[in-house]
């Protein structure tokens, strides 16, 4: 589980995040909300260990994710506002250089993850040429290779169609059902089908 | 649990991925190659065509040709990835970083570097330079390009939030390059009169072991900052 004790940080001259706390147990999904500017994606960087926090502390599993490094970031899946896919490579590509790095990824893993998220189809396109929904639904793809149990997804529905948009509830709620986490930035509501939603306000 | 994936490992899917990459992009690929064969003929065009002058210069102008060469292709080393999102990822890979930017440097020198060490004595041979002296030359700039593409690794890990980065890298890196081209430069000259010019080669692949351990630790730190 990952707990989070009264962060603080600052963007240059702004405080962004002023004394955010909360935690986040398995089978629970927290999501993140808040107008524009008011640090969801500062949070959600924080809580990766990509950005030190000034002030406060994050722990996973009992221990603070600063002396955990590495391991911390096995059991993470970040999926953030860039697409994080080279647009010279192919979909497949893609995902077999980002999870091989992590841990072996067969051809097959990769196949299934598109088809689950309908874009099995664009495999074998550069991303490039591909539309900013299938990017993002490549991208997503990502989270189903390995079984990192920690999701931190950046606006996740940004691009996708109705259809995309409940597909990634549908899969965050399986992803819960198993005992994983999820910390999930987005605007408006998230309707999740099974599974515990915890709401943190940022103002 | 899945087996993770091995340092060594990670490091050749790395370098797998950005030669793929580069070979997409065949174009880019080749502009350092044609800059340094294009200021390499230049010389003899603009000063005298006489023999005896230009096997004066010829060393110089190597090394000056394949350092402005190597650079150029510097910024691309890191400035794509962070653009994309995919530095991020590859910091959060969970594998050291040290040890991804070594491999990113040892992939860029492998498109960047190595075809100018290949192509070295084509440019010597221009300018009139010994086929012994051409052999040595293309052994210090195999150092000397390996050695300034770690340095460069550093400068480029530097400015990865800075836009229009290529002037500032070059400020930083340049400096750090001088040793280079002095020892570099030495040791064609010596070879081309015939002397033993193993001193300053010695002297390259002292840079380029000093360089090689230690600049990946620091170009990791500068990339950590950098993704913040």
């Amino acid at each position: 589980m990952l707990i989070a004790k009264n962060l603080h940080q600052w963007r240059g001259e702004r405080h962004v995040l002023r004394g955010v706390s909360f935690a986040l147990e398995a089978g629970e999904l927290l999501h993140v909300a808040g107008p524009n500017g008011t640090g969801k994606t500062t949070l959600l960087r924080v809580a990766c260990g990509l950005s030190q926090p000034e002030e406060g502390e994050l722990v996973w599993r009992g221990q603070p994710i600063a002396m955990l490094g590495a391991e911390f970031f096995w059991e993470l899946a970040y999926v953030a506002h860039d697409a994080g896919l080279k647009g010279d490579l192919t979909a497949r590509e893609n995902l077999r250089y980002a999870a091989g790095l992590r841990a072996a990824a067969s051809d097959a893993d990769i196949s299934s993850a598109l088809a689950t998220l309908n874009v099995e189809g664009c495999a074998e396109l550069p991303t490039r040429a591909l539309s900013a929904g299938q990017r993002r639904r490549v991208a997503l793809a990502r989270l189903l290779i390995g079984s990192a149990p920690l999701w931190v997804l950046d606006e996740p529905h940004t691009n996708l169609d109705a259809a995309g948009a409940a597909l990634v509830l549908e899969l965050i709620a399986r992803h819960l059902a198993t005992g994983g986490m999820a910390l999930v930035a987005a605007h408006g509501q998230l309707a999740l089908s099974s599974g515990r939603i915890s709401r943190l306000e940022l103002t | 649990m899945i087996p993770r994936t091995g340092m060594m490992r990670a490091a050749t899917l790395l370098i797998e991925r950005d030669l793929r990459l580069a070979f997409r992009r065949a174009s880019q690929l080749c502009h350092p190659l044609v800059f340094f064969l294009v200021v390499t003929t230049l010389f003899p065009l603009s000063l005298s065509p006489q023999p005896s002058q230009l096997r004066d210069i010829a060393p110089g102008v190597l090394w000056v040709a394949a350092l402005l060469s190597s650079l150029l292709a510097l910024d691309a080393l890191l400035k794509s990835d962070a653009e994309d999102g995919t530095l991020e990822q590859l910091v959060l890979s969970g594998q050291p970083v040290v040890v991804l930017v070594a491999a990113k440097t040892l992939a860029h020198w492998l498109v960047g570097g190595l075809p100018l060490v290949i192509i070295s004595p084509l440019a010597a041979m221009s300018l009139g330079v010994a086929p012994d002296a051409m052999l040595v030359t293309a052994e210090g700039l195999l150092m000397g390009t390996l050695t300034l593409s770690f340095l460069g690794s550093v400068g480029a890990a530097l400015t990865i939030g800075v836009r229009r980065s290529s002037v500032l890298l070059s400020l930083l890196v340049l400096p750090l390059a001088m040793p280079l081209l002095i020892f570099g430069a030495r040791a064609t000259d010596l070879a081309m009169a015939g002397e033993a010019s193993s001193g300053p080669l010695y002297l390259l692949g002292a840079l380029l072991a000093f360089t090689a351990t230690l600049a990946p630790f620091a170009a990791a730190a500068a990339v950590r900052i950098g993704v913040e």
